[in-house]
C-alpha cells in the first residue's frame, strides 16, 4: 500500500511536523541527543524555531508564548528537564492558555548522555500529564493529542520520548481528519491570581492542579490513548512507549495493555486487566515507575529483575524478563570508541594539559572525549557548567601544590548554558591560589550537530544576530586576565600561556578559540 | 508468526563518516516505495566522532520492535574489514555476510578495481556498492533503488552512484573487472 503521504520519519521528525500541522507560534529548547533534530526539522518545515541558551531559559520562552495564547513546544534531552525544572513545577500550577507541550527525550542506555534518569518520576513530582509514543506515527498523533489535552485541561503536557522513538524511522501517514482546531490569535488576557504564584495565590493553584489531575484520570480510564490488544488470558503484559513494540513481538500470543498515557495512569482499567489475566508483567525501561504505581493501588504485578533497570530493553531482553532469567547476559564486542577527530583544535589543548599534568574539572560536550586515550586528561565531568564550580571547590581546599595544577575547561555553547553564573562565582569567592577557567571556542555546539548558539551570532536557522562576545562578558564580570588564543596556532606558546597562568595565582579566563573544522566544512 | 508474516532483518554496519546511516536510509527508502512495513533504528551522538557505527532495518508486513534481536539478522553488510568480527553476533546462522570482499575479491583494493573498470567508484560510494551487492539477495526493483537514490544523494552524485550500485550488483554475482 502506497500512500501519497505514506512517510519513513523518525520520531524526532514526525513530533517536528505535529508541531507545524498544530500551528505552534514557536518551538524553542536548547540542543541535546537524542532531541536535537526536533527543532531543526520543525525549522526545515517552516515553523519558527529557535535555541535558548539553555532549557530553563527555552522553558520559560515558551511558557510566555502560552500564556499568550499562542501554542508552543519545548524541547530538551532528559537531563536538560532538570534545568527546566524549576519553571516546570510552578508552571503546573500557573497552567497554560495555549497548548505547552514539554518533549522529554530520554537516553535509557546512555548513547550520549552521563546518565540514564527517567524523567517519567517528573511526571508524578511535577503533576504534568505524561503521553509516551511507541512510534513515529504516535509520536505524530500523540503531539497533536497533548496540544489538545493541553489546551482542554489548560496544562503544560510531557511528551515522553526516548532515544530509540527519537531516532528510529517508522512509517507516518499524518490524518487530516484529528489535527486539533487552530490555535487562538495571541493576546493578553491579565489573570493575576492564576499566574501570579505568591503563596496566598499558589495555594489555590496547588487545589486546582490536583482537582484537574483527577479529572484527566478519569478521563484516561476511556481514553483511546490506551489499547487492550490480544486475547490470550494466561500471560499479560503492561507496556509504553518503545518496551511496548519489544513485548509484542517476544510474546505475540500475550495479552497486552498498552498504556499511551502514562500519568496519570488509568488506575481501573490496569486494575480490570490484571484481574483478566492469570499472570501479569509490567514491561518498561529505566526506573520501574509503572511497576510501583501499579504495586501502590494495591495490585499484584510481576515486574523486571533489577539487573534490566540499567540499559535499554530489546526483545531478546524482554524475552529473559518473560521467563524470570536472571543469569549474565552475553555482552556484544566492543567496537572503535569515538574519539576528538583528526586536526581538531581540541587535541592541542588536551595535550598541554596531559604534559603539564592537570586536574581538570571537565564538562559536558566532543572535548570531553580529552577523557580516553591518549590524552586521559580529565578528572571529572558531571553536568553542563560544573566544570566551573568543581574546579573552583577543588582550588579551596586542595593543598596549595595540587591546587595550583586544576583547571577548569568548557566549550562555548556549555559556557553560554551554565558557565556564567560559575565565571561570577569565581569573582565573587576567589580561591586563595588563583583560577584557571579555558574556555574552548569553536563556534558552534559540535557534540549535538554543529548547532547554533548565542556565542556564534546565528540563529538556529543560521540567520545573523546579536553576538554574545565571551571575553567581553568575562571581563564585565571582572575578569582581569583575559586570553584569546587560537591554540594552533602555536602548540608550546598554548602550553606556555597555560603553565604561567596555574602558577600565577591570579584569575584567568583562556578562550581557545578555533573553528571546528566539521563546521567549517559544513558552511564552505 | 506465520512464515508470510516473517520480518527481514538487516544490519549495516562501519566506522562513522563511512556512510553507515546513509546506506540504511537509501535501503528503508527503496523498501517504503515497494509498499511494505520498515523500521530503521540506529543511535547517533558519540558513534559520530570516528567510532563504531550501526544501523538496523526492519522490513515485513508488519514490524513491531525497531531493533534487529541478537542473532537474528538475515543480513549483515559491514563497510569496514576492521569492524566484521564486532558485528558478527549479529547474524543469525546461515544468514548472509556483505563485506567489502564481497564485490572487491579478497586481494580486492579499491583503487585497482576503480582503474581497471574505469569505475567512479570511491570511498563516498563505497556505501552504494554494498547496497549493490545486497539488492542481489532482496525483492526489490531497481526502480525503487534508484528513486531511493536519487531520493538521497544530490544530483551531481545520481548518476555515478547508479554506476557503483549496478558495479556492486554484478560484482556480487562474480563479475567484477579483471586485474
Amino acid at each position: 500500500m502506497n500512500l501519497p503521504n505514506r512517510m519513513l520519519l523518525s520520531g524526532n521528525e514526525a513530533v517536528a511536523l505535529a508541531a507545524r500541522d498544530a500551528g505552534v507560534a514557536l518551538g524553542v529548547g536548547y540542543p541535546g541527543t537524542p532531541s536535537t533534530e526536533i527543532l531543526e526539522n520543525l525549522s526545515r518545515l517552516g515553523g519558527s524555531a529557535q535555541w535558548s541558551p539553555n532549557e530553563k531559559v527555552a522553558f520559560e520562552v515558551g511558557l510566555g508564548v502560552v500564556f499568550a495564547g499562542a501554542r508552543a513546544v519545548v524541547t530538551m534531552k532528559h537531563v536538560g528537564l532538570n534545568v527546566a525544572a524549576d519553571p516546570l513545577f510552578t508552571a503546573a500550577y500557573t497552567g497554560v492558555s495555549g497548548g505547552l507541550v514539554v518533549v522529554s527525550a530520554d537516553d535509557p542506555g546512555m548513547a550520549s548522555s552521563q546518565n540514564e534518569q527517567d524523567n517519567r518520576n517528573y511526571a508524578r513530582a511535577a503533576g504534568v500529564p505524561t503521553l509516551e509514543p511507541s512510534d513515529s506515527q504516535e509520536a505524530y498523533d500523540f503531539t497533536l493529542r497533548a496540544f489538545e489535552i493541553s489546551e482542554r485541561w489548560r496544562t503544560p503536557v510531557m511528551l515522553r520520548m526516548t532515544t530509540r522513538i527519537c531516532h528510529s524511522k517508522t512509517i507516518v501517514c499524518p490524518d487530516d481528519a484529528h489535527r486539533p482546531a487552530g490555535p487562538h490569535a495571541p493576546s493578553f488576557v491579565r489573570d493575576v491570581k492564576g499566574r501570579v504564584m505568591i503563596p496566598a495565590y499558589a495555594r489555590q493553584a496547588h487545589r486546582r492542579l490536583r482537582a484537574k489531575l483527577a479529572d484527566i484520570r478519569a478521563w484516561n480510564e476511556a481514553s483511546e490513548l490506551n489499547k487492550e490488544l490480544g486475547a490470550d488470558r494466561c500471560l499479560g503484559i503492561i507496556a509504553a512507549g518503545v518496551s511496548y513494540t519489544h513485548a509484542r513481538e517476544a510474546a505475540p500470543e500475550a495479552a497486552v495493555l498498552k498504556l499511551g498515557m502514562t500519568y496519570p495512569l488509568p488506575i481501573e482499567k490496569i486494575r480490570a486487566f490484571v484481574e483478566s489475566v492469570d499472570r501479569c508483567v509490567v514491561i518498561e525501561e529505566g526506573d520501574p515507575y509503572l511497576a510501583e504505581s501499579i504495586r501502590a493501588c494495591g495490585m499484584v504485578v510481576e515486574d523486571k529483575p533489577e539487573m534490566y533497570r540499567f540499559g535499554e530493553l530489546d526483545v531478546e531482553r524482554v524475552r529473559r524478563i518473560l521467563c524470570g532469567d536472571v543469569s549474565p547476559e552475553a555482552s556484544p564486542p566492543a567496537g572503535k570508541p569515538p574519539q576528538l577527530c583528526q586536526g581538531c583544535p581540541h587535541r592541542v589543548v588536551f595535550s598541554a594539559l596531559s604534559r603539564l599534568d592537570c586536574i581538570v574539572a571537565g564538562d559536558i560536550g566532543c572535548y570531553t572525549l580529552g577523557v580516553l586515550p591518549p590524552y586521559e586528561a580529565m578528572d571529572t565531568c558531571v553536568c553542563m557548567g560544573a566544570s566551573i564550580g568543581v574546579g573552583l571547590g577543588l582550588r579551596h581546599v586542595l593543598p596549595e601544590e595540587e591546587a595550583r595544577r586544576v583547571v577548569s575547561v568548557i566549550g562555548d555553547s556549555t559556557f553560554v548554558h551554565s558557565g556564567l553564573t560559575g565565571l561570577v562565582e569565581m569573582v565573587y569567592n576567589p580561591p586563595s591560589t588563583g583560577h584557571v577557567v579555558l574556555i574552548l571556542d569553536n563556534d558552534t555546539t559540535a557534540m549535538t550537530g554543529l548547532q547554533e548558539h548565542p556565542g556564534t551570532g546565528r540563529r538556529l536557522d543560521r540567520q545573523p544576530t546579536n553576538r554574545l562576545v565571551i571575553e567581553e562578558v568575562a571581563r564585565a564580570i571582572g575578569i582581569s586576565q583575559v586570553h584569546v588564543v587560537d591554540p594552533t596556532a602555536g602548540v608550546k606558546a598554548f602550553q606556555e600561556l597555560l603553565s604561567s597562568a596555574l602558577s600565577g595565582g591570579e584569575l584567568v579566563v583562556i578562550i581557545a578559540r578555533k573553528v571546528c573544522q566539521l563546521a567549517a566544512r559544513k558552511k564552505s | 508468526m506465520s512464515e508470510s508474516s516473517k520480518t527481514t532483518n538487516v544490519v549495516i554496519a562501519g566506522l562513522g563518516g563511512q556512510g553507515v546511516l546513509k546506506a540504511s536510509d537509501i535501503l528503508a527508502d527503496a523498501l517504503v516505495r515497494s509498499g511494505c512495513d520498515v523500521k530503521k533504528s540506529e543511535v547517533h551522538g558519540m558513534s559520530q566522532r570516528g567510532g563504531s557505527v550501526h544501523s538496523d532495518v526492519r522490513f515485513g508486513s508488519e514490524v513491531l520492535s525497531p531493533m534487529v534481536p541478537p542473532g537474528e539478522g538475515d543480513f549483515l553488510v559491514v563497510l569496514d574489514g576492521t569492524q566484521i568480527e564486532a558485528n558478527l553476533h549479529a547474524l543469525r546462522d546461515g544468514g548472509v555476510l556483505i563485506t567489502p570482499a564481497t564485490i572487491l575479491g579478497e586481494e580486492g583494493d579499491m583503487k585497482a578495481i576503480e582503474k581497471a573498470g574505469g569505475l567512479p567508484l570511491t570511498r563516498q560510494n563505497f556505501n552504494v556498492a554494498l547496497l549493490g551487492a545486497l539488492s542481489t539477495h532482496l525483492a526489490l526493483s531497481e526502480e525503487h533503488w534508484l528513486a531511493a537514490i536519487r531520493a538521497n544523494l544530490p544530483e551531481r552524485a545520481h548518476a555515478a552512484n547508479a554506476e557503483v550500485f549496478d558495479f556492486g550488483r554484478a560484482a556480487a554475482q562474480g563479475d567484477r573487472p579483471a586485474l
